[in-house]
């Protein structure tokens, strides 16, 4: 049963992970990326990470994708007002893309399948993550949520009118 | 464990239909109080005092002509309203409507489902909320309906931080995040409004806004934007829009009354159930009428507002939000920590 669950979210994921890079409209381009969302959250229910499954909904599905959606609303893009680029720039996408799969085939050719060990299903309940996030990984969290409020004002400033003129 | 499926599925069922026919008849109730409000009779003409009103308006929505612009993105067209429903009705499965019932011999929890996250699967169903509006206001190619999708989705996020801030205390006091358990904690002791007044004004506040309900109506307000996101919508397409906002309303009350409201719990209800000698199905039957009597005073709530108070101004809503809200929300966090912590609770 979860296998088939497995196989059917990761042929959506990569299905609408492909569409987000293959359709001509970028509000189409948004709204599978939303689906390539819920299929990557319904794998975290199935590595029992709960917590991690709902955030991601919360965080990617319900905040930012909303906001990218708001701004390509704005900007009401065309499809016939897609930027035609240059030979060249082309040359460089696809050598860089093929590369990077190069490097990600390579590694992934390598690396070592370990069957995946659940020897207790309550390690994705909140509770037990935030007990190990605040003992053991105290210092990470900290130190990445005050580059996530350096961030925020960063962005205050930029955004913020000039007094002086 | 046949009968836990069978249970659970005409649970699933019972939710569907309470929830539609809640909703009908919350536009009936929204007629007549606006009625009331403004010295009117209301509908009265089909049935006893017009209460075959919500079903005649039913059969006008579907008998309308089906209009979908030509220039407009027809998918997505069709896509928002379902969008818009399907979210609406998503976040019903994890209220618990009851206490135990016992169904062919064995007990079981009068609710569909009890994640241990229910409180953050809640918050991000009503975060997705904002995708039919969205969609539909894009689709349909028009510059009102563009601007409803804006503001919505705008004031959305802008309200979300604050309702998650304000269920960060609740989760704080009660210790947990399962439905199920916070109605349950509320049980022998007080009400969680008790402990959380300013944290149950603000996630109130906030519902409103997430409700897109005046006096926070930006995203459809009428006199200025001639419908908002759904002005090119007709049939029963518009009829899905609004139906998705009487569901919603109906299950942010259900939500308000678990959170904050002692769900199923009522005073004295252990004595008087015994001094009745009510069965476990009997006693959970009362709890459940007891909870809807919450929910439909809350109903009945979000319609006052809405006919007392005028719309606000698009920066005031943001001003609101931003700059009165979050820090609020966050003083108390802090002081839901230094009550915990004065208490003894924090180790």
């Amino acid at each position: 049963m979860t296998q088939y669950v497995f196989y059917f979210l990761s042929f959506l994921a990569i299905l609408s992970a492909l569409m987000v890079v293959f359709s001509k409209n970028p509000i189409h381009s948004v709204l599978y990326l939303v689906l390539t969302f819920f299929a990557i959250a319904g794998h975290y229910v199935l590595l029992n990470a709960q917590f991690l499954a709902v955030v991601h909904i919360v965080v990617y599905a319900g905040a930012i994708m909303v906001l990218f959606l708001y701004v390509l609303m704005l900007l009401n893009l065309n499809v016939d007002a897609e930027p035609v680029k240059k030979n060249w720039v082309k040359f460089a996408g696809v050598l860089s893309g093929g590369l990077l799969m190069l490097t990600l085939v390579a590694t992934f050719h390598k690396a070592e399948t370990m069957p995946l060990i659940q020897d207790n299903p309550e390690i994705g309940v909140t509770a037990n993550l935030g007990k190990i996030l605040f003992n053991e990984f105290a210092l990470p969290f900290e130190i990445s949520s005050v580059l996530l409020l350096s961030a925020m004002i960063g962005a205050i400033m930029l955004s913020k009118k000039d007094t002086k003129k | 464990m046949e009968n836990y499926y069978l249970f659970k599925i005409i649970l699933v069922v019972a939710l569907f239909v309470v929830s539609l026919v809640v909703a009908m008849y919350s536009t009936f109730a929204e007629r007549k109080i606006s009625a009331l409000m403004q010295d009117r009779l209301g509908p009265n003409r089909a049935g006893p005092f017009g209460l075959l009103q919500p079903l005649a308006d039913g059969i006008k929505m579907f008998m309308k002509e089906e209009i979908i612009p030509n220039v407009s993105n027809k998918t997505l067209f069709i896509l928002g309203p379902c969008l818009a429903m399907t979210t609406a009705l998503m976040a019903g499965v994890l209220i618990p409507w009851g206490g135990k019932v016992e169904f062919m011999g064995k007990p079981y929890d009068l609710q569909v489902t009890d994640l241990n996250i229910g409180v953050l699967y809640i918050f991000g169903v009503t975060s997705l909320g904002v995708y039919g509006i969205m969609i539909g206001g894009w689709a349909s190619n028009n510059k009102y309906s563009l601007m409803g999708a804006i503001r919505a989705s705008a004031q959305m996020i802008s309200y979300e931080i604050a309702m998650g801030l304000a269920i960060i205390a609740l989760i704080m006091s009660t210790g947990t995040m399962s439905l199920g358990e916070i109605a349950a904690q509320q049980d022998a002791g007080l009400a969680n409004i008790v402990y959380q007044p300013l944290g149950f004004l603000i996630f109130l506040i906030c519902a409103f806004a997430e409700l897109n309900r005046a006096p926070f109506d930006m995203p459809e307000s009428e006199s200025e934007l001639i419908g908002g996101y759904h002005t090119e919508y007709s049939s029963m397409k518009l009829g899905l829009f609004l139906f998705a906002e009487y569901i919603n309303m109906f299950i942010s009350s259900a939500v308000i009354v678990t959170f904050y409201f002692g769900g199923y719990n009522f005073p004295f209800q252990n004595e008087i159930n015994e001094a009745l000698g009510l069965s476990t199905n009997m006693a959970t039957a009362l709890g459940t009428l007891v909870m809807f009597g919450k929910i439909f005073f809350f109903i009945f709530f979000f319609m006052w507002i809405r006919w007392t108070l005028p719309r606000f101004r698009y920066d005031q809503l943001m001003r609101l939000g931003w700059k009165s809200l979050i820090p609020l929300a966050i003083l108390n966090i802090l002081i839901t920590g230094v009550v915990m912590w004065m208490n003894g609770k924090l180790n």
